[in-house]
């Protein structure tokens, strides 16, 4: 029996002065996959993942969570559930564990210091808990912020180009890490990348978009042979 | 020198007005020199000042001369006043009329109101109305630094503030940061003014004072009176409009609504 589906776009359409930026996007991302949104530059892929955790809000259309329409849970609840990682990795001032804290902190809950190790040892970053983000790379900086988002115990997460920024090597390593996070915690994924070989490496499904619209969906495979690059 | 050519006072006075006006355009055209543009800015404000200043100066002769309750009006009139202009400097940020008006009438009408009632500002119109309007002045300046700068703070760490939402963080959280800054760097104006009161500069209104023959002591004590309620009804206003203002960037989804513009010109671009 195939996985049921988590998250459903339903006719999800975003427009920005008139011009729509997601057109009319409908489809399943079923749970524990990993969906890579693919496409050239403004065609709509980052616009689309902002959707999904209602960074910004739909023009007409809607989002279906776990088989309810996203607006029926606050904002706060979804976007606990629905995590971010963004193409900057964004720290806050302070040290790494500060800011592995924060997500939990929101609702009150205080991170034990063996749950930030924990979560420190599946970036790659253990015993480094107490140092100034201001001293990290940026393929260090990346690996906090999956961590972060990964302390709110969510069930998506969304990935917005998260290695693009970095150089070849760290950008090898932070794609294995993700992968390996996203496997641990049987996250269903859903990143943004502008690379197909990317997509081959890490896709189970997906998603090509031309000026806001869905112009391939299926099978990694299938959509990557389709566009003529070869798995 | 220009009294050697103006024996009329008013002459004298309009000679006066246009040289100065002439020095302040200069001083323009210097900064266009190094590429700051602020010519349209300064004519207009010189006009408006003149013209605002003179038929003000008209009507105060008249209304000076009314019964006690015209100051209430005067000074309505002069918040609503203020908190337009101060709106104006806010660049498009959502809601900042009802926020400076709220702000400046919380902030300097109940310093005001209560300093009335104990006795610190006189209730004759001819005192009420000048020492108002000095404190609805300057909680305009402060209301504006806030709102200017709580914008440029938004702008630019739009990244930091979309991160924190996207954690789950009430959205009023995420710009706890800039809010505080925004309210401390605009009383830097007032708490320079009460620093320096007398060493640095000396109220006009201390020179009145002493020309209506109070004594040079209290003269002096009640610049200190003034100041400090400028620097009370500021500090009032600012933080007034920095609670009503940090809401006003954001959706009832909590989405952040305000975009850096240099962003959105280049999503722009690459959409053509």
């Amino acid at each position: 029996m195939p996985p049921s589906p988590i998250l459903r776009t339903l006719r999800l359409t975003r427009e920005v002065a008139g011009e729509p930026i997601v057109d009319d996007v409908t489809v399943t991302v079923r749970a524990g996959s990993v969906l890579v949104v693919t496409g050239p530059s403004g065609s709509g892929k980052t616009s689309f993942l902002r959707l999904l955790n209602r960074l910004d809000e739909p023009t007409s259309g809607t989002v279906e969570f776990e088989g309810r329409d996203y607006r029926e849970l606050s904002p706060r609840e979804l976007r606990r559930r629905i995590g971010m990682v963004t193409q900057t990795a964004y720290l806050f001032p302070g040290s790494i564990a500060e800011n592995l804290r924060f997500g939990p902190l929101q609702r009150g809950l205080d991170l034990a210091q063996n749950a930030v190790e924990e979560l420190l040892n599946q970036v790659g970053l253990a015993e480094r808990r107490n140092e100034n983000v201001s001293h990290l790379s940026g393929g260090e900086a990346q690996r906090v912020s999956v961590a972060r988002a990964l302390a709110n115990q969510p069930a998506v997460l969304l990935l917005d180009e998260p290695t693009s920024a970095l150089d070849a090597d760290a950008k090898d390593d932070v794609e294995k890490l993700i992968l390996s996070v996203v496997r641990r915690n049987e996250l269903t994924c859903v990143m943004v990348s502008h690379d197909l070989a990317q997509a081959a490496r890490v896709a189970d499904e997906v998603m090509i978009m031309r000026k806001g619209k869905v112009a391939r969906f299926g099978a990694a495979r299938e959509v990557i042979n389709a566009e003529g690059f070869l798995c | 020198m220009l009294k050697v050519f103006f024996a009329n006072q008013i002459a004298l006075g309009c000679a006066q007005a246009a040289l100065t006006s002439l020095l302040a355009l200069a001083v323009t055209l210097l900064a266009r020199g190094r590429a700051v543009h602020l010519e349209k800015e300064t004519v207009v404000a010189l006009l408006r000042g003149i013209v605002q200043i003179t038929a003000v100066g008209s009507v105060l002769v008249l209304l000076l001369q009314g019964p006690a309750w015209t100051s209430v009006l005067l000074l309505a009139a002069m918040m609503v006043a203020a908190a337009k202009m101060s709106a104006g400097r806010s660049d498009g940020l959502p809601g900042s009329f009802p926020t400076s008006l709220y702000a400046i009438t919380a902030g300097a009408g109940s310093v005001i109101a209560l300093m009335t009632g104990a006795g610190v500002i006189d209730t004759r119109i001819t005192s009420l109305v000048p020492i108002g309007s000095m404190l609805i002045a300057n909680a305009m300046n402060t209301n504006s630094l806030v709102l200017n700068r709580f914008r440029a703070e938004v702008e630019s760490h739009s990244g930091l503030i979309e991160t924190g939402l996207a954690l789950g963080a009430k959205s009023t959280e995420t710009v706890r940061p800039y809010v505080q800054v925004s309210v401390q760097s605009s009383m830097i104006p007032a708490i320079d003014s009460l620093r320096s009161l007398g060493i640095v500069w000396i109220p006009g209104l201390m020179a009145g004072m002493l020309l209506s023959g109070a004594r040079p002591i209290y003269a002096a004590i009640y610049q200190f009176v003034t100041i400090s309620m400028i620097l009370s009804s500021s500090g009032l206003t600012a933080l007034w409009c920095s609670l009503l203002i940090r809401r006003s960037v954001f959706s009832p989804a909590e989405q952040l609504t305000l975009r850096p513009r240099s962003s959105a010109a280049i999503a722009v671009r690459s959409r053509a």
